[in-house]
C-alpha cells in the first residue's frame, strides 16, 4: 500500500518544473493554433485573388447600375457589350429558393423521423442510405434531371421545354436534403434526453414532446442545416447548369427556363481569353457570389448568437 | 514533498498546524459587474476537514474554482489577492498541471468518464507514467476500496463507468480523484447524488482520509459539515461572514448572529 502512494507522488513534477508534458502540450497547442488560422488565411487568400482577377474591370468597364439592373448579359456582343446580372440572380434565386421549399420539409422530416421515432436497425439503415445519397455526385443529379426529369415535366405539364426553373429546384432540393438531413439529425441527437423525459413525465404526446420541447431546444442547429441548404443552392454549378436550361431570362413561372451565376461561370470561363473585359466580368460575379455567401453565413452567426442571448 | 509519516504527528493536535493554502484579500468577479466573492481572507491547515457552508450563490463554488486555477478555462471570470499552496502563489507556478495533479476535485455531479472502471481509476497514474499492471492494479483496488465502491464493481471492472448509477458514479469520481494521491482534496457538495447510508460510507472515508490530507468539504448540508469538519467557514452573498472551530459554531459560540440562523435553519 505504502508503496503505491510514494509511486505516485514520486513521480509528480514539482509544481514550479516545467516537465516533457509541459513542453509536449505547449508544442500541441502552437500546432493546433497554426491549423485554426489557416483557415481563415486560405479565405483571406482566396478573397484576394478572386478580388485581382476582376480587379480591371471593377475600375474600368463596370457600372453599378448596369450590373446589377440590367438583365441583359451579352458579353460576346461585338458592338457593345454589356454585363447585367440581374437575369442570372433572379435565376440562381429562384431555383434556390424553390429548392428550399422542395428540401425543407422533406429534409426536417426526416431528421425527425430518423432521430425521434425509428429505433434500432431501421435507424442506421436509414443513416446510412441519407449519408450515401449526400454522396452522390452533382453530374449524376444533372444527369437525372436532364434525362429523367425532362421528358416527365414535358409530359406531365404539357409544356415546350422541361429544363427550367421547376426542373431545376427539384434536383437541387433533392439534392440538397440528404445533408440537411444529416446536419438536423444531429442537432436533435444533441438534445439531451433528460428534456424529453421531463415532458413526457408532464403527459405530453410523441408530437407534442418533439413540438415544445424538441425542436426549440434544437433551433439553433436546425436553423444552421437550413442555411446550409440555401448556400449549397446558391454555390451548386453543375446540376443547375444541366437542369435549368441555361438560357438569360427573368422568369415568369417555374415553367420558364433560366440561368444561374455559378453555371455562367462555369460556361463561359474556359471561353474567355485571360485578362480580357469578359474574363474580369466572370471573376466579378466570382467577387458577388463570395459576397452573398459571405453575408449568408454572418447573418446565421447573427441570428444563432441573438437566439443563444435570449 | 510531505510524506504521510511526517504529516502523522500533527494530524489531530487541533492547534496551529500549518498552513496549506493560505488565502489573502481574494476577491471573484464575473463579466463586469457581477462579484461571486469579495475580500475574502483565511487559512486551510494541513490535515484538517475544513468545511464551507452558505446558501446558493454564496460564491463557495467559485472560490473552489480559484483555488486549483481552474478559472483558466470559465471565460469572464477574474481574480484578485492571493493564493499560496504550499507557501507558494499558485497565480505564478510555472507548470499548473503539476499543481491541479496535486489538488483534488470532487464537483457535485457525478463524472464517469466514458472508459471502463478501472481505466477511470487509472487515468492520473497513467498520465504519471505508472503503465505496469501489477502496480497499478494495486492503486485502483486501493482508491476503489477507499471510495466505497470496490465490492461492488470488483468483478466488473471493465464495465463502461459512465454507465454505472448516479451514486455509483460519485464514488467513481472519489476514487479517481484519489489515484494521484492528492494533497488536498476538494468536495463540492459531493453527496447531492449519493443515497444516505453511502453518504455516511463515504463521510467515515474522509476523517481516515484527513490523516493523510487536507481537505476542503463545500456542503449545503450543515449537519454534514457539523459530522466532519474540523472548522467551518459561513459564506454569505460573496462575504464570508465566520470562520470558526466547528464545536464552537454549532454551540452556538458565534460572532455574527446571521452565522447562527443559518445553522438552526432560519434562512437559506
Amino acid at each position: 500500500m505504502q508503496q503505491a502512494q510514494t509511486a505516485i507522488s514520486g513521480r509528480l513534477p514539482d509544481i514550479d518544473q516545467r516537465d516533457l508534458a509541459w513542453y509536449v502540450d505547449k508544442l500541441l497547442q502552437f500546432l493546433v493554433f497554426i491549423g485554426g488560422i489557416s483557415a481563415i488565411i486560405l479565405i483571406i487568400g482566396i478573397f484576394t485573388f478572386v478580388t485581382i482577377e476582376g480587379f480591371g474591370f471593377l475600375l474600368e468597364g463596370f457600372s453599378f447600375k448596369e450590373f446589377f439592373l440590367s438583365e441583359w448579359w451579352e458579353p460576346t456582343d461585338e458592338d457593345e457589350p454589356t454585363y447585367g446580372i440581374l437575369a442570372l440572380v433572379a435565376g440562381t434565386a429562384s431555383v434556390t429558393g424553390l429548392a428550399m421549399i422542395v428540401a425543407i420539409p422533406f429534409s426536417l422530416g426526416a431528421a425527425v423521423y430518423i432521430g425521434e421515432f425509428s429505433t434500432g436497425k431501421t435507424r442506421e439503415a436509414l443513416k446510412v442510405m441519407v449519408e450515401l445519397l449526400a454522396a452522390i455526385p452533382s453530374v449524376v443529379w444533372g444527369f437525372i434531371g436532364l434525362s429523367i426529369m425532362n421528358p416527365l415535366i414535358i409530359k406531365l405539364f404539357d409544356v415546350p421545354v422541361g429544363l427550367n426553373v421547376l426542373n431545376a429546384g427539384i434536383i437541387l432540393g433533392l439534392m440538397a436534403a440528404p445533408i440537411m438531413t444529416s446536419i438536423a439529425e444531429d442537432a436533435l441527437k444533441a438534445v439531451p434526453d433528460r428534456y424529453r423525459e421531463a415532458a413526457e413525465a408532464l403527459g405530453a404526446t410523441r408530437w407534442q414532446v418533439i413540438y415544445k420541447t424538441v425542436l426549440p431546444a434544437a433551433k439553433n442547429g436546425l436553423l444552421g442545416a437550413v442555411l446550409l441548404g440555401v448556400g449549397r443552392g446558391f454555390g451548386e454549378t453543375m446540376a443547375v447548369l444541366m437542369a435549368t436550361g441555361h438560357a438569360i431570362n427573368i422568369p415568369g413561372s417555374v415553367f420558364d427556363s433560366v440561368r444561374a451565376l455559378t453555371a455562367t461561370i462555369a460556361a463561359e470561363l474556359g471561353e474567355t481569353a485571360v485578362g480580357s473585359e469578359h474574363y474580369q466580368a466572370l471573376f466579378t460575379i466570382g467577387i458577388f457570389l463570395f459576397l452573398i455567401t459571405f453575408v449568408i453565413n454572418l447573418t446565421a452567426d447573427l441570428i444563432v448568437r441573438g437566439i443563444r442571448k435570449s | 514533498m510531505v510524506m504521510p509519516a511526517e504529516q502523522a504527528g500533527v494530524a489531530d493536535s487541533g492547534q496551529q498546524a500549518p498552513a496549506k493554502i493560505e488565502v489573502k484579500d481574494l476577491s471573484i468577479h464575473y463579466g463586469s459587474d457581477f462579484t461571486a466573492l469579495s475580500e475574502v481572507s483565511l487559512q486551510i491547515r494541513e490535515n484538517e476537514i475544513f468545511g464551507i457552508i452558505g446558501p446558493a450563490n454564496a460564491g463557495k463554488t467559485s472560490f473552489l474554482k480559484s483555488l486549483n486555477r481552474m478559472d483558466d478555462f470559465t471565460a469572464g471570470m477574474r481574480i484578485s489577492g492571493d493564493i499560496l499552496f504550499n507557501d507558494i502563489n499558485i497565480r505564478a507556478v510555472r507548470n499548473v498541471y503539476a499543481l491541479r495533479s496535486r489538488i483534488g476535485v470532487v464537483f457535485p455531479l457525478p463524472v464517469g468518464l466514458p472508459l471502463t472502471i478501472y481505466d477511470n481509476v487509472a487515468l492520473a497514474p497513467r498520465l504519471r507514467g505508472i503503465n505496469e499492471k501489477a502496480e497499478l492494479d494495486v492503486i485502483v483496488e486501493r482508491c476503489l476500496e477507499r471510495a466505497a465502491l470496490w465490492d461492488e464493481v470488483k468483478d466488473r471492472l471493465n464495465a463502461l463507468g459512465s454507465l454505472l448509477s448516479g451514486g455509483q458514479q460519485q464514488r467513481l469520481t472519489i476514487a479517481r480523484a484519489l489515484s494521484q494521491e492528492p494533497e488536498v482534496l476538494m468536495l463540492d457538495e459531493f453527496s447531492i447524488a449519493v443515497d444516505p447510508v453511502t453518504t455516511m460510507r463515504i463521510e467515515d472515508v474522509l476523517k481516515e482520509l484527513k490523516q493523510e490530507m487536507t481537505i476542503i468539504l463545500v456542503t449545503n448540508l450543515v449537519q454534514q459539515a457539523h459530522r466532519l469538519a474540523d472548522r467551518t467557514a459561513f459564506f454569505l452573498n460573496g462575504q464570508c461572514v465566520e470562520i470558526g472551530d466547528t464545536e464552537d459554531l454549532f454551540s452556538g459560540n458565534v460572532k455574527d448572529s446571521k452565522t447562527q440562523d443559518y445553522i438552526e435553519g432560519r434562512f437559506g
